[in-house]
């Protein structure tokens, strides 16, 4: 059972935001979602998944790579061919 | 032969498309000429891709996606970007931030989802073939909701680079057409080796579909019948199985008992990786500028709250708090052993039988708006998503209509044996009209 407070926190940990109008509302659906995942309390077996994977290798070629003005097309801010971002420190 | 174009003009009532290219040129080869749709998830060079979500909104791609240079290479005119649930989140096709797409065969009904715009689009006539992208169903619930064929094909069989990542481990591009020749002659394109796409195999398709089923074995699951399934629907597909038999296929009952927890494995499993994949869009690459003002954390999250439909920051959340300290092992640590439990159930049942066959969705098309609450809207994906568990090929045919609207079949395969499943539902196809 996630609580409100919970709920804001998630929302505040993913950076996805959350109104107080839909808070309630968020909270309700997100615990009847939690509620039916519950069913997985019934699943036994091994933690060791065994995958059928393996890896594949190949030689680190230097290719060309798409063109600076192409790639920053779609950035919204940018300064002498360097995207800008929002300040990280405080 | 080269610098061709054809003219695409279409009468989009149905909100199929996002983006229509009225000019679409093409090239010379098996697909010359011949218009197919793409599903706006799928990169697309110089051609907005926007995920039918506002965070997107005039992103351009600068390259294409493996799928769509093999689709040029082709000679195929990529004649528009179809509507689709945002990210592929969703059931209905009503999670597009550009509005819903409506079924054609019922206006008031949705084309099913995620891939409802590609659905669409072929069954109103508009394009013979169109891609699609399935992580939990999102090929075969909009093909059995429009009545057209989509196939999901084995995980890996299919390039996934230039595809915007929802659920990795889970998602594969796939086929869709008017029928199941013209997904085999699709899938000829797109199927086999990228080495940009480090899941992809070396399984091309030179497959021609081939009708004759004496012999085959087919499994015949009792939770496909059971309940949460409409009367009405299994009494069709049901219909459509006495067909099968009496072109000579022997049913065989079975029984995967996973499947009371696969839907919640799949969703802790979509969930989690839609967090971490969805973590790159915050209007600094692409997407609406964030406020260079502000604390990256609240640039971030207002861009995100903005831009972001409700539905998929509620998958972020689920995402979010499931991986989350505490709670990794209670939920997505259970979900991989239950999904590979399925996987077990599977191997288990085929190798007995050829093929398992149920159908694709539980019910017809829902109504515009009657899956307003997420887990009622969820748990319509219970049939769909054990293939992508376990990352089996499966496809959807029609077999008839309840209630005035298409009923689709459902087969699936052992691991790349795609073309087996193709040649069932071909037989059927070919049986039936």
């Amino acid at each position: 059972m996630a609580t409100e407070q919970e709920v804001r926190h998630i929302a505040e940990l993913a950076d996805v935001g959350i109104n107080t109008e839909e808070l309630a509302r968020f909270t309700h659906q997100f615990n009847a979602i939690l509620d039916y995942f519950d069913i997985l309390d019934r699943v036994s077996g091994d933690t060791a998944v065994t995958r059928d994977l393996y890896n594949v290798m190949r030689e680190d070629l230097v290719e060309p790579s798409l063109p600076q003005e192409e790639v920053l097309r779609n950035a919204a801010a940018q300064e002498d061919g360097f995207i800008k971002a929002p300040r990280v420190m405080e | 032969m080269s610098g061709h174009e054809i003219t695409f003009e279409p009468d989009d009532r149905y909100n199929a498309f996002l983006t229509t290219c009225r000019k679409a040129p093409h090239s010379g080869g098996k697909l010359a000429g011949v218009a197919v749709a793409v599903k706006d998830n799928i990169s697309t060079r110089g051609i907005e891709t926007t995920c039918a979500s506002k965070i997107l909104k005039g992103y351009i791609p600068p390259y294409d996606a493996h799928v769509v240079e093999l689709l040029r290479q082709s000679g195929a005119a990529i004649v528009g970007k179809t509507n689709m649930d945002e990210f592929g989140m969703g059931t209905t096709t009503e999670n597009s931030a550009f509005g819903p797409t409506l079924n054609p065969g019922d206006t008031g009904r949705v084309p099913g989802g995620s891939s409802g715009g590609s659905a669409a689009a072929i069954a109103a006539g508009m394009v013979r073939m169109a891609l699609g992208t399935d992580t939990g169903g999102s090929i075969r619930c909009p093909a059995a909701f429009c009545g057209i064929v989509g196939l999901k094909p084995t995980y890996g069989r299919v390039s996934r680079y230039g595809l915007i990542a929802y659920a990795n481990s889970l998602e594969q591009i796939g086929p869709m057409g008017r029928t199941v020749t013209d997904v085999s002659t699709l899938m000829g394109v797109i199927a086999g080796h990228d080495r940009r796409d480090s899941t992809s195999h070396n399984k091309p398709w030179t497959h021609t579909p081939r009708a004759g089923i004496k012999g085959l074995k087919i499994g015949i699951p009792q939770e496909y019948f059971g309940a949460g399934v409409d009367p009405k629907v299994a009494a069709v597909v049901n219909k459509a199985i006495g067909r099968l038999e009496e072109l000579g296929a022997t049913t065989v009952p079975c029984s995967i008992p996973s499947m009371e927890y696969a839907l919640a494995a799949y969703y802790v499993t979509c969930t989690c990786e839609a967090s971490s994949n969805l973590a790159r869009f915050d209007g600094v690459r692409y997407g609406p500028a964030a406020d260079l003002k502000k604390s990256w954390h609240e640039a971030f999250r207002d861009v995100r709250r903005a831009a972001f439909g409700t539905e998929v920051r509620r998958r972020i959340m689920l995402g979010t708090y499931a991986l989350s300290s505490g709670y990794y092992g209670k939920y997505y640590a259970k979900a991989q052993i239950a999904r590979e439990n399925v996987k077990k159930d599977f191997a288990r049942i085929f190798s007995e039988v050829d093929v398992i066959a149920g159908p694709t969705m539980p019910t017809i098309a829902f109504k515009l708006g009657e899956k307003s609450d997420p887990l009622s809207m969820y748990l319509s994906d219970i049939l769909t998503v054990p293939v992508n568990l376990a990352g089996i090929p499966a496809i959807s045919v029609p077999c008839g209509k309840a209630g005035g609207m298409p009923v689709g079949l459902q087969i699936m395969g052992r691991p790349w044996e795609d073309e087996r499943v193709i040649d069932v539902a071909y037989t059927y196809e070919q049986a039936v009209t």
